[in-house]
């Protein structure tokens, strides 16, 4: 078990569930546009550019990348993944969250009824991306605790 | 976080529910990155990236709905990335279909919303808003509330106006608000530079491809690039700024750049020099061999790497009127050259409304439009979206098309070789 301490950018706690590593930049439109667009339940990550994620379910993932990368739509894409409730189940950035990905975190717990309902730590440490496998399990506390099972 | 009276007031209700959650969206965006007070936008329009009405998103037009219903409209009218299908742009039955029912199906609808709110004109649909036709030209120092990547990083870098790398939505928050936050590169820290590029090529490199090389070392970092303007002069003539529309693009798509210096060019680097960079700046040297190296790296993502291309796209961002004009020129004489009327490959040009009125007002027209070359004002990236269209072999010389989409990135020598018929 390893624990990490990160920045509660969006607050909740989730147990025991299944990380899905990118050590690579989340492009949030490449990820999640065609699982929006198509109804996909389980989010299956189109970024063909990303072999940590691509063709992976990121519904229900505690999802662990450095930061989010490529078009500036990505915070309205995370938004909207939001309200549809096909977000991960935690997002977990190991450098301090970018702009765009900060908005859509920031614009979903404003503007949705319940929040983004997906908590949000960033500022986690490269150690934490180095340490942090697909697979393992995940237990994200209040305080921005993050615990490696 | 500072917040003045009026702030203060709004924020605790006194214009509404709407207003008080557009002014907390911005200063709890602020407070993430540090924003100590948010500041006025001093740009006469607002630049907006979502321009699509696509089918997904339709979240987004309830809370612009929200904001209508309440008048919470932009303080300042904007412009918007480009519209998304053009029928002059080929396509087949089925992608049409794909298009009009389950993609872009809701373009009317949005396109309402964005008038109520405060769009330019019917034509202000463009990433280069910054073109004089288009007319949205920030000036030096102006505060802006824009989205766009490559849009941003052009205002940063090139204009010296000051923006931040903003998401959709949050671009018209400011500008309902009518402020944004106080951080990152609307500060003199956040704007100096953390990268010394050193440039030792042989010859003037590919705009999109050294780009893209600074954009994959320095990702969201600010560069400042020595031994460019030996190849652009010290002027920001049509030239200069084209290539660099061309060049902050890749910097912004394929990193997350949001402002660079050119040393000897863009107006900070010019009035500041060397006092821009920071003191443990780092330094990456760009020569033949490390384009090359960069160049060899992409992906070919198509099924078969020895197919013939179905399409070409060229403009992303959109092409301004001097490359329209220059690349007129090439393709007639390439044509000539070897001996062929028209291009070889379906060849789509894009660009902004009204780049594209004043362009057909010259004579070029009429001899681009001989060459058999489509010129739409489409965004080819959502374009490529459909997945029919992803199965298709369409190169580009842009590199952000080619980062977010299947599109084959050639140099721009490459791509005129394949249209007129010379060799790759």
């Amino acid at each position: 078990m390893k624990k990490f301490v990160g920045r509660v950018v969006a607050p909740g706690e989730v147990r025991h569930v299944e990380a899905l590593v990118s050590h690579g930049g989340l492009n949030t439109l490449a990820s999640f546009q065609g699982a929006l667009q198509f109804g996909d339940k389980k989010v299956k990550c189109g970024d063909q550019s990303n072999p940590d994620l691509y063709g992976k379910e990121m519904a229900g993932k505690a999802l662990c990348i450095p930061q989010t990368i490529g078009s500036t739509t990505g915070g309205l894409v995370l938004y909207c993944a939001c309200s549809m409730r096909r977000q991960p189940s935690c997002m977990l950035f190991s450098k301090p969250i970018d702009s765009l990905a900060g908005a859509g975190v920031i614009l979903a717990d404003v503007w949705l009824d319940g929040g983004a309902q997906m908590p949000v730590i960033d500022s986690l440490g490269d150690e934490f991306l180095e340490t942090v496998k697909t697979g393992d399990k995940i237990t994200v506390e209040s305080d921005g605790t993050v615990i490696i099972e | 976080m500072f917040l003045t009276d009026e702030q203060q007031s709004i924020l605790k209700g006194s214009k509404g529910a709407t207003h008080a959650k557009v002014m907390e969206s911005l200063i709890r965006y602020g407070e993430l990155f540090g924003a100590e007070k948010l500041v006025p936008i001093t740009s006469k329009y607002n630049h907006l990236v979502t321009s699509f009405g696509l089918k997904m998103i339709g979240p987004i037009y309830d809370l612009m709905n929200k904001l209508i219903e309440a008048g919470a409209f932009s303080q300042q009218r904007f412009s918007c990335d480009p519209r998304p299908v053009d029928k002059n742009v080929p396509a087949n039955f089925l992608q049409k279909l794909i298009f009009n029912k389950f993609m872009y199906s809701k373009q009317d609808f949005y396109e309402e919303q964005l008038n109520k709110l405060g769009l330019m004109d019917k034509d202000a649909f463009t990433c280069t808003c910054y073109m004089d036709e288009v007319g949205n030209k920030p000036n030096k120092g102006e505060i802006l509330s824009w989205s766009e990547s490559s849009a941003v990083v052009y205002a940063n870098s090139v204009l010296g106006a000051r923006c931040n790398r903003n998401s959709g939505i949050i671009d018209i928050m400011g500008s309902v608000a009518g402020y944004v936050p106080y951080f990152g590169l609307l500060t003199d820290e956040g704007r100096k530079a953390t990268w010394i590029i050193e440039l030792k090529t042989t010859k003037k490199p590919d705009a999109q491809l050294l780009g893209s090389a600074i954009g994959m070392k320095v990702m969201e970092d600010v560069p400042y690039v020595k031994g460019l303007d030996k190849y652009l002069g010290a002027e920001l003539n049509d030239d200069a700024c084209a290539y660099l529309k061309d060049f902050g693009a890749a910097t912004a798509s394929n990193g997350a750049v949001g402002l660079y210096h050119i040393e000897n060019l863009t107006p900070e680097a010019k009035e500041l020099g060397e006092s821009l960079i920071c003191e443990n700046a780092q330094v990456y040297v760009i020569d033949d061999a490390e384009l090359q190296r960069v160049y060899d790296s992409y992906p070919v993502v198509w099924k078969n790497k020895d197919a013939k291309p179905k399409l070409c796209f060229m403009g992303c961002p959109h092409m301004s009127l001097a490359q329209l004009k220059d690349w007129t020129v090439k393709l007639e004489k390439g044509l000539k050259e070897n001996g062929n009327k028209k291009v070889l490959i379906p060849t789509v040009f894009t660009s902004a409304p009204k780049v594209i009125e004043k362009f057909k007002e010259t004579e070029y027209a009429k001899r681009l439009e001989a060459t058999g070359v489509i010129l739409s004002y489409i965004c080819p990236l959502m374009y490529m979206n459909n997945p029919l269209c992803k199965k298709m072999n369409v190169i580009t010389s842009s590199n952000k098309l080619r980062t977010y989409t299947t599109a084959r990135y050639y140099s721009d020598d490459e791509i005129l070789a394949q249209l007129v018929g010379g060799s790759k």
